[in-house]
C-alpha cells in the first residue's frame, strides 16, 4: 500500500488478468504431456491466478503490512513466548547445505545436519534432565502425542491395561485432545484455591487404571507448582508415568530440570523457547525428551552416533519396540537448525540468564498493573515468566471487558495478551513480556494498560467499540460461522495449449 | 527491574521451587559470539553434499523457486507474528490462508482446504482418521503404493486411536505391476462384518505409476466407505483433480510447490475435502467475511472443531500448524501461474522420459510397465552397491526402493528415480553413462570377489 489511502487488498484471483505472466521456467517440448493415458489428464486447467512479479510482489507486501508482528512490535501473547527471533538463525536455515539437502539422501552425505540433530538432542538432554531425545515431531501437540502413545506403549509391553490421563482444568486443550487421540479417557482435575494443583484430588483419581498425568509447569497461571514432588512420588507409587507439558520451558532454565524432578516424558516447543519464528502459526517443532523408562519406545528413526564418530539414521525396523514413525521423514530440520543456533548463542550461561529475565520482566510488569489498583491480580505473589491479569472488576463497574481491553491495546499499537485463558479465571488475561523487552516497552505497555483501565470508566464506547485505528473494525464472526466462505470461486480458466 | 520488585537477587524470584528440586546447573558449552556461530554453521553446512546430480524424489521433490518467494517470506510482518488470534491486526496472515486454501481448492478440484498440517504423512493420518468419524466406522484400508512413511504414520496413529488399518498389496507382476491391487481390495470391501470406513490410494504411486483411481473410488463408494486420494499438487497441473474422479477428501505433501527439502521439513500438510465433510476437517480454516463497518475482512472460522474450544471431543490435537509453508506454496503458485505450473510438471515429465530412454540404450529398464509422470522404478542388479558406488561419481541414483521398503519382495534390487525441470539433459547423459559404467566394473569377478 502507499503509505497513505486504503490498507486492505483484493484477493490475488481479483488481480488475474488473462495472459499475464512472468517467465520462470522454460517451455517443454511440445509433446512431454502425449504419453499420458487420457484418462489420468485433467481436462480444465485449474484456475490459478495469471500475474506477473510485480503484481504478485506487490500483493504480497502490501498484505504482510496488515500483520502484527513480533519485527514491528510487542506481542505479550501469554503461552506462545513470543520472543525476539534472531536474524542469524535465518541466516543459517538457508545455508545451501541444510536447505537443499534431500531428505532420503544416504547418510555419508548428510553428515553435517546428521551432526548437528545429534548435538541439538544433547543439548536438549541436559536441559531437560532426561535420558533421550526425538526431534520428529513437528509441532507441541504432535509432540504431546507422540509422549503419549510412548506412555501407552510401555503400559502395554508391561502387561497393563491402563486407560486415564488425569489432566488439571488449567491445561492447554491440546492435552486432552491428544489423550482422546491415544486412544485414552482424560479426567479433569480442578485446581486448589490457590491456583495450584490439587494433589488431593489428583490422589483421589489416581488408581490402577491411570495411564498418565499431563502437567504443565509452570502451569498456564504462570506459577510453578510448588507440589509437584508430592504428586510425582503419588503417580509413580500407582504405577502410572508424568507428562510435562514443555510450553513454559522459558521460566525454568537452569533453574528446574524435569527430568531429575521426575517427570518421565516432556516435548519442548522449539517455537516458543528456542526462538524459531511462529510464522503466522507454524512451522514450530516439538522434540520430546524420555527417561530411561520411555527411551525404547521413541520414534524412529533415531539418529545415531557411530563409534567412529560418524553418524547414521537408524535403519527401517531396527528397533522393534519403537512406537513406529510420527511423521514423513527425520523432522522439521530447517526449524531444528535455528533452534540449535539459538541454543548455540546462548549456551549454558546465556540460557539461565534468559529464564532470569523472562521472570523478572513479568513479574516487574505484573507489579506495575497490581500498583495501578485497577486490574484483578488473581495470584498475587511471584509469578514466573507469565502472569494473569483480570478486568473482572473492570467489567463490574464499567461494562468494559476483557475482550474490549484487548481490541483497545491495538490502538496503542500492541498485540493483546491471550485471552479468556485459562478457562479457570473469569476475564483473563494472560500476560507473558518475554526476556527480549526493555524495561521502556514493559512501561508502555503497563501505561496503555491504565490508560485503557481509566477510559473504561470515562469513555466505555471507545473502549468497547475498539480497535479504531486497525486496517478493519471488529469482525462479524458469527456470520463468518453460519455461512462459511471457505474459499474463492474464481471462473473456469480456459486450457491453453503448452506454447513451444 | 529488580530493585523495583524490593528484591536483592534474582534468586528470590525462584524461591518458590522446592529445594530439593531445583536443577544442577546447565552443563552446556560457552555463548558463541555470531561471528563464530556462523562458522561453525557454514563449517556444519558444507559437510552435507548438496552438489550431486540428483534423480531422488521418494516423496520431496527439488524445483525451481523464483527468488521473489523467498525474499517475500524473509519479511518479518509474515515470519515473526503468530496465529492469528487477534483478526483485526492479522489480516495479511488470515487472508493469505484465504488465498491458499482457495488455491488448492482450485488445483485439487475439492471444495474446502484446512490451512495446513505437519507433512504429507500427517494429512494422510488426519484424513483417514476423519473417514472414521463421518461414517462411525474403524476400519480403513490402504494401498501399499502409498508412500511407506505415510503408511507408517498412519499405523501409529491408528494404532494409539485403537483403529484398524489394513494394507491393500500391490500387483506383483504383469501389465498392472506395481498399481494397487483392486481384486483383493474388492474382496476386502465386500466382507459386510467389518464395513469399511475409507479407503486411501496415491496418485501418482510412491513407485511414481498413475492408478486408477476412478475405479478405486468406485469400489470405495459402493462399499459405503469415503475415498482418500493422496495427491502431488504439481503433478495436479496435467492430472486429473481428486475431484474430478469423485474423491471425498485429497491429503498431501505440499512441498513439492516450491519448498526447499531442508531434509526433511518443515513441510505443509494438505487436507481438503467436499463440503459435505466440512465439519470433519481437522485444523484451522479461515473464512471471508465483514467487518461491523461492511469492509470485506478475513477471520478463523468453524472453531467448534477444535482443540482450544472442544478439548476432549475435538476432531484433532492440532493447535501450531504450517502457515508460513502454505504462504511458501501460495507465492510459488502465484510466481508460477497456471502455465507456468504446467510446464514445470510437462518439463518434469518430458526429462523423465529422456532418462528412462536414455537408461534403456544401456539395458536398465523400468520394473513396471504403467504409465508413470516423472518418477519410476528400474531394475538394478545389486541397486545398493550400485547406488553407493555412484554417489562417488557424483550422482544421487535415486532411492534404493529396499532401503525404504524392505517388505515389498518385487520391489528388490530396484532403484527409484525421479526427474523435475531441475535436471538437465546434460545430467541424464552423465547419469546413464557413468552406471553403464558401474554396473559394468560391479559384474565382473573381481569385483565380486571384493
Amino acid at each position: 500500500m502507499s503509505a497513505s489511502g486504503p490498507r486492505l487488498q483484493p484477493t490475488i484471483f481479483e488481480l488475474s488478468k488473462p495472459g499475464r505472466h512472468s517467465d520462470k521456467v522454460p517451455h517443454p517440448p511440445k509433446d512431454a504431456l502425449n504419453r499420458l493415458p487420457a484418462e489420468h489428464r485433467r481436462e480444465h486447467a485449474a484456475a490459478l491466478p495469471e500475474v506477473n512479479e510485480p503484481d504478485a510482489v506487490r500483493h504480497y507486501v502490501n498484505l504482510s503490512q496488515l500483520n502484527h508482528a513480533v519485527d514491528t512490535g510487542f506481542y505479550p501473547l501469554g503461552s506462545c513466548t513470543m520472543k525476539w527471533n534472531p536474524k542469524v538463525n535465518e541466516w543459517a536455515a538457508r545455508l545451501p547445505g541444510f536447505a537443499q539437502l534431500h531428505p532420503m539422501a544416504p547418510d555419508a552425505v548428510a553428515q553435517g545436519t546428521l551432526q548437528l540433530l545429534w548435538e541439538l538432542e544433547q543439548i536438549l538432554i541436559e536441559i531437560s534432565g532426561m535420558q533421550a531425545v526425538t526431534l520428529q515431531p513437528a509441532a507441541g501437540a504432535h509432540g504431546e502425542l507422540t509422549g503419549i502413545l510412548m506412555i501407552r506403549e510401555y503400559h502395554r509391553s508391561r502387561g497393563e491395561d491402563r486407560t486415564d490421563v488425569l489432566v488439571p482444568d488449567s491445561a492447554h486443550g491440546t492435552n486432552p485432545a491428544t489423550a482422546t487421540m491415544a486412544g485414552l479417557k482424560t479426567i479433569t482435575i480442578k485446581a486448589a484455591t490457590d491456583g495450584g494443583l490439587d494433589v488431593e484430588g489428583f490422589r483421589a483419581a489416581l488408581g490402577p487404571k491411570t495411564a498418565a498425568v499431563m502437567i504443565t509447569n509452570p502451569s498456564t497461571l504462570g506459577l510453578f507448582e510448588s507440589r509437584i514432588g508430592e504428586l510425582l512420588e503419588a503417580v509413580h507409587e500407582v504405577g502410572a508415568l508424568a507428562y510435562m507439558d514443555g510450553a513454559n520451558l522459558n521460566a525454568i532454565l537452569g533453574r528446574f530440570k524435569p527430568g531429575e524432578a521426575g517427570f518421565d516424558v516432556m516435548h519442548i516447543n522449539t517455537h516458543k523457547t528456542f526462538s524459531t519464528p511462529h510464522g503466522g502459526g507454524g512451522p514450530g517443532a516439538g522434540p520430546v525428551a524420555v527417561n530411561a523408562k520411555l527411551e525404547p519406545f521413541l520414534p524412529s528413526p533415531r539418529v545415531l552416533r557411530e563409534p567412529d564418530a560418524t553418524f547414521r539414521l537408524e535403519r527401517v525396523g531396527e528397533r522393534p519396540a519403537s512406537i513406529g514413525r510420527i511423521r514423513s521423514f527425520v523432522g522439521s530440520t530447517g526449524v531444528l537448525v535455528r533452534a540449535y543456533a539459538y541454543l548455540r548463542t546462548h549456551g549454558g550461561s546465556g540460557l539461565a540468564e534468559i529464564t532470569d529475565d523472562a521472570v523478572l520482566a513479568a513479574n516487574y510488569l505484573k507489579d506495575r498493573l497490581a500498583d495501578s489498583g485497577l486490574f484483578d491480580i488473581p495470584f498475587p505473589g511471584v509469578c514466573k515468566h507469565e502472569f494473569i491479569a483480570s478486568a473482572s472488576t473492570i467489567k463490574k463497574t464499567t461494562g468494559v471487558r476483557t475482550l474490549d481491553i484487548a481490541k483497545r491495546l491495538l490502538d496503542h499499537g500492541f498485540h493483546a495478551p491471550t485471552v479468556y485463558f485459562p478457562l479457570t479465571v473469569d476475564e483473563a488475561m494472560l500476560i507473558e513480556p518475554t526476556e527480549t523487552e526493555s524495561i521502556e516497552t514493559l512501561d508502555a505497555f503497563a501505561d496503555a494498560l491504565v490508560e485503557i483501565a481509566r477510559e473504561a470508566t470515562s469513555d466505555p464506547e471507545t473502549v468497547k467499540t475498539a480497535p479504531h485505528s486497525a486496517p478493519v473494525k471488529r469482525l462479524d464472526e458469527a456470520g463468518a460461522a453460519r455461512n462459511p466462505n471457505l474459499r474463492w470461486r474464481a471462473e473456469a480458466g480456459e486450457w491453453t495449449p503448452c506454447p513451444d | 527491574m529488580l530493585e523495583s520488585l524490593g528484591m536483592a537477587s534474582v534468586d528470590e524470584l525462584f524461591a518458590d521451587i522446592p529445594p530439593a528440586l531445583r536443577s544442577s546447573p546447565l552443563k552446556l558449552d560457552p555463548p558463541e559470539p555470531e561471528q563464530v556461530l556462523m562458522g561453525r554453521l557454514a563449517g556444519l553446512a558444507a559437510r552435507n553434499r548438496v552438489d550431486l546430480a540428483s534423480f531422488l524424489g521418494a516423496g520431496a521433490y527439488r524445483h525451481f523457486s523464483p527468488p521473489l518467494v523467498d525474499q517475500i517470506l524473509l519479511r518479518g510482518e509474515w515470519y515473526t507474528a503468530y496465529t492469528p488470534y487477534q483478526p483485526e491486526v492479522s489480516q495479511g496472515t488470515l487472508q493469505s490462508i484465504y488465498e491458499y486454501e482457495s488455491l488448492i481448492a482450485e488445483l485439487t478440484g475439492m471444495d474446502v482446504v484446512s490451512a495446513s498440517h505437519y507433512d504429507g504423512a500427517a494429512a494422510t493420518a488426519e484424513a483417514a482418521l476423519m473417514t472414521c468419524r463421518a461414517t462411525g466406522r474403524d476400519r480403513v484400508l490402504v494401498s501399499r503404493s502409498v508412500h511407506p512413511h505415510y503408511r507408517a504414520v498412519l499405523e501409529t496413529y491408528f494404532d494409539g486411536a485403537g483403529l484398524d488399518l489394513e494394507q491393500i498389496p500391490i500387483v506383483a507382476d504383469g501389465p498392472e505391476a506395481g498399481l494397487t491391487d483392486l481384486a483383493e481390495l474388492e474382496r476386502r470391501l465386500a466382507d459386510a462384518s467389518q464395513p469399511v470406513a475409507g479407503l486411501v490410494m496415491p496418485q501418482p504411486s510412491f513407485y511414481g505409476l498413475l492408478e486408477p483411481m476412478a475405479e478405486g473410488g468406485r469400489l470405495a463408494h459402493a462399499g459405503g466407505a469415503l475415498f482418500v486420494a493422496v495427491v502431488e499438487p504439481v503433478s495436479l497441473a496435467v492430472l486429473a483433480p481428486p475431484g474430478a474422479y469423485g474423491a471425498d477428501i485429497a491429503a498431501g505433501e505440499g512441498q513439492s510447490l516450491g519448498i526447499p527439502p531442508q531434509y526433511g521439513g518443515p513441510y505443509l500438510g494438505i487436507v481438503a475435502c467436499t463440503d459435505a465433510l466440512v465439519r470433519q476437517i481437522p485444523g484451522r480454516l479461515v473464512g471471508m467475511t465483514t467487518d461491523v463497518e461492511g469492509r470485506r475482512a478475513y477471520v478463523m472460522t468453524l472453531q467448534a472443531r477444535e482443540q482450544h474450544i472442544r478439548r476432549e471431543k475435538a476432531a484433532s490435537n492440532i493447535c501450531t500448524n504450517q502457515t508460513l509453508l502454505a504462504l511458501a506454496a501460495s507465492l510459488w503458485l502465484a510466481a508460477m501461474g497456471p502455465h507456468g505450473l504446467r510446464d514445470v510438471a510437462a518439463l518434469g515429465a518430458a526429462r523423465a522420459k529422456e532418462l528412462e530412454d536414455a537408461l534403456a540404450a544401456i539395458g536398465v529398464t523400468r520394473v513396471h510397465s504403467g504409465a508413470y509422470l516423472n518418477e519410476f522404478a528400474v531394475r538394478v542388479p545389486n541397486a545398493a552397491a550400485v547406488h553407493r558406488e555412484l554417489l562417488g561419481r557424483g550422482v544421487l541414483a535415486g532411492l534404493v526402493v529396499a532401503d525404504a521398503v524392505p517388505d515389498e519382495p518385487s520391489l528388490a534390487d530396484t532403484l527409484l528415480l525421479c526427474a523435475t525441470e531441475v535436471n538437465t539433459s546434460e545430467e541424464v547423459v552423465a547419469f546413464a553413462r557413468e552406471i553403464a559404467g558401474v554396473i559394468a566394473t560391479l559384474a565382473t569377478p573381481e569385483a565380486t570377489a571384493a
